[in-house]
């Protein structure tokens, strides 16, 4: 991790507050959000219609919901078990653009390790030329 | 019979106890298990936490006299893992230590959000302990029927066992014992099913025939049916309601979000809530096949003289496989309840330990990491003894399906609120957390008191135990509150936060949060050994 000393693994400090600011100033940073953003309000926003779909109609209009329609199986049930399948795909769903966040992640922090370098080689210089 | 496989089971737990407590040395680890536990460990140990007696042999037996209404309870405990994975698991992994406080006092003042966050987790796990416990006594009496092991004496043991696993092995035993409880639960839930199928010669045209036609006294009722167990007037929103503890109370569990703790980074948490999420949904569609099967091949009147509602799986198990079977669905169900349990002592200990004595009481300046641990191990004991208590005054008759209804509330209205603003609002408050945490809690508990759970009036023939506490017409007509008590906790939250002045410091620290929250940077690591 290029906030951390090596061997420093034991005993996590917290980085200096300075890496917190650089890394809220990225641009690629503002990306990542964004990009989290634009897959996390929506998906949550589905589940939560398609979710709540299920109780209202059940509650509100049982009479509809037992509509058999393949054999005997009703609406409702098949609603219900339909709920499964969505949870599972959109686990999935996750799992892929969550992988492209890790990627995005990752080079922010890559960039800030070079960041940090060329800035700890300005101070050094300045001591010099001092 | 079943004796022996419980004995087996405590056998194992125990080994797997000792090799914890040898293995594991200093705070990370025994509050996190180092942070070293596999992503799909854990995802088995997340379902096995959450899989508790109340969806093994309660689900069962909703579905068994109730119908379609109890599968519902199955989809709403799957599909609250959305929350989990889309909303809390990763930034909670990385902004925080080992307690959901942490997550909310990385910016706000420590000592207030923590006290009342401790608050809260003890009350989840308080209530949610009690029901588990009471079912415990229940269950293994009635199961060990013959061989002279009462109520008073099942509780005792499975509260010395629970002590003992997160006393002497933390949180590495208390993972591993889910791990073992999972894998045997959901073998047993995949045996029981093969066997319903198997008593329908495999067709599931036929099964599903017969779940259409299941016999209720002299009538014929469709079980695919809704409205069995939510009726009119209030059946809907008490429907609703339920979805919205379940959908919004299961990320706010403490002892569900300490696991996420125990792994090395955020994307290993979010490969564990994707296992428990195929675990979970595995095992809750498969209470199709055990609470139907019951309804279908035992029976509502064979269950009810035969033990009650509770014990359809186990019964099920009985006709299907004979005793061994038997004694087999209920040793897992045993090992169901203990692992909870230890779930949920360890999370209540920690959050003790780690928010209240450590950081409210000594202001975060403890002399050392192991006074944190030996506070905790002491509060272990602690919960268990008033667990123990509570659960043997309270008896076994005492009707306890209220109080999961009620952690799922408090979780939903008071925790997930407070989680929810301190990760994505900047202008978020400590007085905004405190209110919020205040009016979740406090509005769950008084809607609760004032239900039928709570309130109503009996026949004078009803037994003295199954009687409401308050013989009034309930106040408030619905089961679950969480439809009121959420939009209460939000509220409370929000405008805690806005009558609050600009905390200049928080705003600051958001950012630092925010950046941490969601590139791990400076998050907790893996310990070495």
């Amino acid at each position: 991790m290029p906030v951390q000393p090596p061997g420093a693994n034991t005993a996590p400090k917290p980085a200096p507050p300075s890496d917190w600011d650089r890394v809220a100033a990225n641009q690629e940073f503002k990306d990542l959000m964004a990009a989290k953003a634009r897959f996390i309000v929506p998906a949550t926003l589905f589940f939560i219609v398609y979710y709540f779909t299920l109780p209202i109609l059940v509650g509100y209009a049982p009479r509809f919901m037992s509509t058999p329609v393949a054999g005997v199986l009703n609406l409702a049930y098949l609603f219900a078990l339909s709920q499964f399948f969505m949870a599972w795909t959109m686990a999935w769903l996750y799992m892929r653009a969550a992988a492209r966040f890790d990627a995005m992640g990752k080079k922010i922090l890559a960039t800030l390790a070079v960041d940090k370098a060329a800035a700890d080689k300005e101070t050094a210089k300045e001591k010099e030329r001092s | 019979m079943p004796l022996i496989m419980f004995l087996v089971f405590i056998a194992i737990t125990l080994v797997i106890t000792y090799w914890a407590a040898r293995r594991s040395s200093g705070a990370s680890a025994y509050f996190a298990a180092g942070r070293r536990i596999k992503g799909w460990q854990n995802g088995i140990a997340v379902a096995g936490d959450y899989m508790s007696a109340a969806s093994f042999l309660g689900i069962a037996g909703i579905i068994a006299f109730q119908g379609y209404d109890g599968f519902l309870y199955s989809v709403g405990w799957l599909v609250a893992y959305l929350t989990v994975l889309l909303v809390v698991a990763e930034p909670l992994r990385n902004a925080g230590k080992y307690t959901m406080a942490d997550v909310l006092a990385y910016r706000l003042r420590p000592r207030p959000v923590r006290a009342m966050a401790a608050l809260s987790t003890l009350t989840v796990s308080t209530f949610y302990m009690i029901a588990q416990m009471v079912g415990a006594g229940t269950l293994v009496a009635l199961l060990l029927k013959g061989s002279g092991i009462s109520y008073n004496w099942a509780v005792t043991i499975v509260g010395v066992l629970m002590v003992a696993y997160v006393v002497f092995g933390g949180m590495l035993a208390t993972t591993w014992v889910q791990i073992v409880k999972a894998v045997l639960l959901i073998a047993g839930t995949i045996l029981l099913s093969v066997l319903v199928l198997a008593h329908f010669d495999f067709s599931f045209n036929a099964f599903f025939t017969a779940i259409t036609q299941v016999k209720d006294g002299d009538k014929v009722v469709n079980f695919l049916q809704p409205g069995l167990r939510y009726k009119p007037p209030y059946g809907a929103l008490d429907l609703i309601s339920l979805g919205l503890a379940l959908i919004f109370g299961t990320a706010g569990l403490p002892h569900i979000l300490v696991r996420f703790y125990t792994v090395p980074d955020a994307r290993t948490a979010r490969i564990s809530v994707v296992w428990a999420m195929a675990i979970i949904g595995s095992f809750y569609i498969m209470t199709t096949f055990l609470g139907f099967g019951a309804a279908t091949i035992l029976g509502k009147g064979f269950i009810s003289t035969h033990g009650g509602t509770n014990m359809s799986a186990p019964l099920l198990a009985q006709r299907l496989g004979g005793d061994i079977f038997f004694a087999f669905i209920s040793s897992i169900a045993f090992a169901t309840i203990l692992a909870v349990v230890a779930g949920l002592t360890i999370s209540a200990s920690t959050s003790f330990a780690h928010d209240f004595y450590s950081n409210v009481i000594h202001h975060g300046q403890l002399a050392s990491p192991q006074a944190e641990v030996r506070v905790a191990r002491i509060t272990a004991f602690v919960v268990g003894a008033v667990a123990i208590t509570v659960a043997i005054v309270l008896g076994p008759t005492f009707n306890v399906a209220f109080l999961v209804a009620l952690a799922f509330a408090v979780a939903a209205s008071a925790n997930l609120p407070v989680i929810v603003f301190s990760l994505f609002w900047k202008r978020f408050t400590t007085e905004g957390a405190v209110w919020g945490l205040a009016t979740g809690l406090a509005s769950s508990l008084a809607l609760i008191a004032i239900s039928p759970s709570i309130m109503g009036v009996d026949a004078p023939t009803v037994a003295a135990a199954a009687r409401h506490l308050i013989q009034m017409k309930p106040v408030f007509p619905l089961e679950n509150p969480g439809i009121v008590s959420i939009p209460l906790g939000f509220l409370g939250a929000y405008l805690g936060t806005m009558l609050s002045r600009v905390d200049a410091d928080s705003e600051a620290r958001f950012t630092e949060l925010e950046v941490r929250a969601h590139t791990g940077l400076g998050s907790e690591k893996a310990t070495a050994h």
